[in-house]
C-alpha cells in the first residue's frame, strides 16, 4: 500500500541499519539524488534574481501562516462562491471519514487518485478499502509502488528504489501485461495502456493540492505526467485533500512558487502541467467539486514559534536529494510519508513529539546545513533539529547520558582526578585495541563505536611529556 | 454535516489561539516589465519550449493553413470554437460538439490557440477561453498544436501570472503546458507521453 502514514514502526537508527544493508537502493539513490542535484544547481543559476525569489516565497508563506484564519476563511466563501464544496478536517480519521462518505454518495466502488501525499499521511487508501472503496494510483511512481505493495522512498520519485527489472516483472504478474524488454518508454505505454480506460470512465478523482488561492478561490496542482490533468478534469467528481499551511493569499503570489517549485523539485524551468482551477466550470471538468482542509497536528506546529517555519514546505524535496544522511539511509529509514531532513522535522512536530520513534527524526542528520542551503522558502531545518532536539531531551528517561556527564564533569573538574582517569583508561583499554584502534566498546558505550572506530589512549599523557620535557630543563 | 462544522470551529480556535496577536506584513515584489528586446524574448521562448521536446515552428500569419495542411494531414482534427476559418479550410476537422470522452479518444489531433506564453520557461498557458476550449479537448488526442503569436509570450513568470490575472479573477481554469506528457519515474530516464498529448506542435507566428 501506498498509504504509509506518519508514524514510524521503529526508531530511526534501528531502521537505517536495515536499509543500509541495501546496496541496490544505495546506488539508485546515489545516481538520483547526484543527478537532480546537478541539475538543480543549472536551473537555479540561470534566475537572476533566484535569492530575492526565495525571500520573497518564505516571506507570504510566514504571512499566511501568521493570519491562517484569516485566509481559510477567505479560501472558504471564494470557493463557495465558485460552486465547490469546502469541509474541515481536525485529523486523519476526520478525513478518512470525509472522503469515504463523499465517495460513498456517489455510489461508486472505484476512485483514482493524483499522487498525493497528504492523502498518503492520512493512510486513505487503506481506510477506503475497509470502505469497500478501491483506489488506483495513477502517478507512474505511485502505481508502481502500490502494486508493490511497497511503501514511497523520496517525495518526488517514490519507487526511486526500484530497477527497470523490478517494474518489469511487476507490471508482468499485477497488470498482466506482455513486455517484451525493460526500457522505460515501453514500461510507462504498460501504465498508459492500463490506466486509459480508467481516466476515460472512473466518476470520482481524489487529488491533494500544491496551493490553493485565497480570494480567488483557486487550487493549483502541479504534475508532469498528465494524469493529474486527467483525474481533474474527466470525472464528475473531484476530491482534493489539502493540508491548511497550503493557502496562498492572492494570485499574483503564485508567481514566485511557479518559479521556485519545479526548479528546485525536478530541476527543470517549468514542470510539463499545472492545472489550476476555481470551483468548477460549467461544461469543463467535474461539476463536483469538494475542498477538504486538514489539519492532523499543523496548528500544533503553527503553535510553536520556532518550529512554526516547517509549514513553508513546499514538498519540493530539494533537501533530500542535498542531505548526506538522506542519500545513504534511503526514504524508507524515516519510517513516515516525509523523509529526509523535511521529514526529521515535520514528523516528530506533527507528532506533538509525542512518538518515541518519531522523536529519534531530529538526530538523523549530521548537521552539514545543506538543506537549508537548498531550501527555496529557507526554512533554516538544522536550527529546527537542533531546537527540536533540545524540546526532545527532557522527555528521556531514564538518563544515563546525564549521569555519564555528571560523572565527567567531575572528572574535568580536577586535574589530579582527569589525570588519574587517563592513567586507568590507558591500563584499561588493553583488552578492547585491535590492530591501533578500539573498535568495539562494552555496554551502553558501544553506541559510540558502532559506527566509527576509537583512537586508543596514547601510552603517555601530554601532561606526563610536558612534566618530564620540563623537569630536564629545571 | 455536524462534525464538519464542529471541525470548522476547532480549527480555527486553534489557529487564532496559535498565531495571537502577530500579524506580519507582506511586501510583495514589483512586477518589474522585462527590458530585453522583443525578438529576444520571443526566440528564448521557441528555444525553451524545444528543449522539452516541444515541436516549435515559426511561422507568419499567411503561412499558417499551409503549415497546417502538412503537419494535420490525414487526421481527424478536434476544433475548439473561435478559430480562424481561414486555418480550418485544408483540414479535415471536427467542431466540438461536448462528445464524449471516450468519442474524444478516437481524434488524432487538437488544434488550438493559446491565452499566453512564458520565455523563461518555455511554457504556454491557457485560459480555455475561445480558441482553447474545455480542458479535455487539448488532453485526450495524441497530438496537440497549438498557435502562438509572437505578442503573446512574455519574459517572465511573474508578467504571466499578472497578464492571467483577469482570466483568473473570471474564474477560468488555466493549463500551463511546457513540452509534451513526460515522466521521469523509472531510474529518472525520460520518457514522453505518458497520459497527454505525445506531441506538442508549436507554431509561432511572428508577424515582424
Amino acid at each position: 500500500m501506498s498509504a504509509g502514514g506518519l508514524h514510524p514502526s521503529q526508531p530511526f537508527p534501528d531502521a537505517a541499519r536495515e536499509t543500509l544493508a541495501d546496496a541496490q537502493m544505495r546506488r539508485n539513490l546515489r545516481h538520483a539524488a547526484g543527478t537532480i542535484r546537478e541539475k538543480r544547481l543549472r536551473a537555479v543559476a540561470e534566475v537572476a534574481n533566484w535569492e530575492d525569489i526565495r525571500t520573497q516565497g518564505a516571506s507570504i508563506k510566514d504571512t499566511v501562516l501568521g493570519n491562517l484564519a484569516e485566509h481559510l476563511l477567505e479560501l472558504e466563501a471564494s470557493v463557495k462562491r465558485r460552486g465547490g464544496q469546502v469541509h474541515w478536517a481536525r485529523d486523519a480519521g476526520e478525513a478518512q471519514r470525509l472522503v469515504a462518505d463523499l465517495v460513498a454518495a456517489q455510489g461508486v466502488s472505484e476512485v483514482i487518485k493524483v499522487k498525493s501525499i497528504s492523502t498518503d499521511e492520512i493512510e486513505l487508501n487503506a481506510a477506503l478499502e475497509a470502505r469497500g472503496i478501491h483506489a488506483t494510483e495513477t502517478d507512474l511512481a505511485e502505481l508502481i509502488v502500490q502494486l508493490a505493495e511497497d511503501r514511497p522512498s523520496h517525495i518526488l520519485v517514490p519507487a526511486i528504489h526500484k530497477n527497470r527489472a523490478e517494474i518489469r516483472e511487476l507490471f508482468r504478474h499485477k497488470l498482466g501485461a506482455d513486455l517484451l524488454t525493460d526500457d522505460p518508454a515501453v514500461l510507462a505505454e504498460a501504465a498508459r495502456v492500463y490506466l486509459r480506460e480508467k481516466f476515460l470512465t472512473t466518476k470520482v478523482a481524489i487529488s491533494g493540492a500544491n496551493f490553493a488561492i485565497a480570494d480567488t478561490g483557486t487550487v493549483c496542482i502541479v504534475e508532469s505526467e498528465g494524469n493529474g490533468r486527467m483525474c481533474l478534469t474527466l470525472p464528475d467528481v473531484l476530491i482534493s485533500v489539502m493540508g491548511i499551511e497550503k493557502v496562498l493569499p492572492s494570485w499574483a503570489d503564485i508567481a514566485p512558487f511557479m518559479q521556485l517549485l519545479p526548479r528546485s523539485s525536478t530541476a527543470e524551468r517549468m514542470n510539463p502541467y499545472t492545472s489550476f482551477w476555481s470551483g468548477i466550470t460549467p461544461g469543463d471538468g467535474p461539476q463536483h467539486f469538494h475542498l477538504i482542509l486538514l489539519d492532523n497536528g499543523r496548528t500544533d506546529v503553527l503553535a510553536d514559534k520556532v518550529g512554526r517555519e516547517t509549514l513553508r514546505c513546499i514538498r519540493c524535496s530539494a533537501c533530500l536529494n542535498v542531505c548526506p544522511v538522506y542519500e545513504r539511509a534511503g526514504g524508507h529509514a524515516y519510517g513516515s510519508v516525509y523523509p529526509g531532513p523535511i521529514g526529521a522535522i515535520l514528523t516528530p512536530q506533527l507528532l506533538q513529539l509525542e512518538d518515541e520513534n518519531a522523536n529519534s527524526l531530529p538526530w538523523a542528520s549530521s548537521l552539514c546545513g545543506a538543506c537549508y542551503d537548498a531550501c527555496p522558502v529557507k526554512i533554516n531545518i538544522p536550527e529546527i533539529l537542533i531546537y527540536l532536539r533540545g524540546q526532545i531531551t527532557p522527555h528521556k528517561t531514564p538518563n544515563a547520558e546525564s549521569i555519564a556527564m555528571k560523572t565527567a564533569a567531575w572528572i574535568f573538574n580536577e586535574p589530579h582526578r582527569f589525570e588519574g582517569a587517563i592513567k586507568l583508561a590507558h591500563t584499561g583499554q588493553g583488552p578492547l585495541v585491535q590492530h591501533g584502534a578500539i573498535r568495539a566498546l562494552p555496554g551502553m558505550l558501544g553506541g559510540w563505536t558502532s559506527s566509527r572506530n576509537l583512537p586508543p589512549f596514547p601510552k603517555q599523557s601530554f601532561r606526563e611529556l610536558w612534566r618530564r620535557e620540563n623537569e630536564g630543563e629545571q | 454535516m455536524k462534525v464538519s462544522s464542529e471541525a470548522r470551529l476547532d480549527i480555527l480556535t486553534r489557529i487564532n489561539r496559535a498565531t495571537g496577536g502577530q500579524q506580519p506584513a507582506l511586501e510583495r515584489m514589483p512586477v518589474l516589465p522585462s527590458s530585453r528586446p522583443r525578438a529576444d524574448i520571443v526566440a528564448q521562448f521557441a528555444e525553451y519550449a524545444a528543449e522539452y521536446r516541444a515541436h516549435v515552428q515559426t511561422v507568419t500569419e499567411s503561412e499558417v493553413p499551409g503549415v497546417l495542411a502538412l503537419l494535420l494531414a490525414g487526421k481527424r482534427v478536434l476544433v475548439p470554437g473561435g478559430l480562424p476559418a481561414a486555418w480550418l479550410a485544408p483540414l479535415n476537422t471536427t467542431p466540438d460538439a461536448g462528445q464524449s470522452h471516450a468519442e474524444l479518444s478516437s481524434f488524432g489531433a487538437v488544434l488550438t490557440t493559446c491565452a499566453a506564453a512564458i520565455a523563461e520557461t518555455g511554457t504556454v498557458v491557457l485560459d480555455h477561453g475561445p480558441g482553447q476550449g474545455r480542458r479535455a479537448l487539448t488532453l485526450i488526442p495524441d497530438q496537440h498544436v497549438c498557435i502562438v503569436r509572437a505578442d503573446q509570450v512574455v519574459d517572465s513568470v511573474p508578467e504571466a501570472v499578472a497578464a492571467l490575472q483577469a482570466a483568473i479573477t473570471a474564474g477560468r481554469p488555466l493549463t500551463w503546458i511546457s513540452g509534451p506528457s513526460a515522466t521521469s519515474d523509472i531510474e529518472l530516464s525520460r520518457v514522453e507521453g505518458v497520459h497527454g498529448p505525445r506531441r506538442l506542435n508549436i507554431l509561432l507566428i511572428d508577424s515582424a
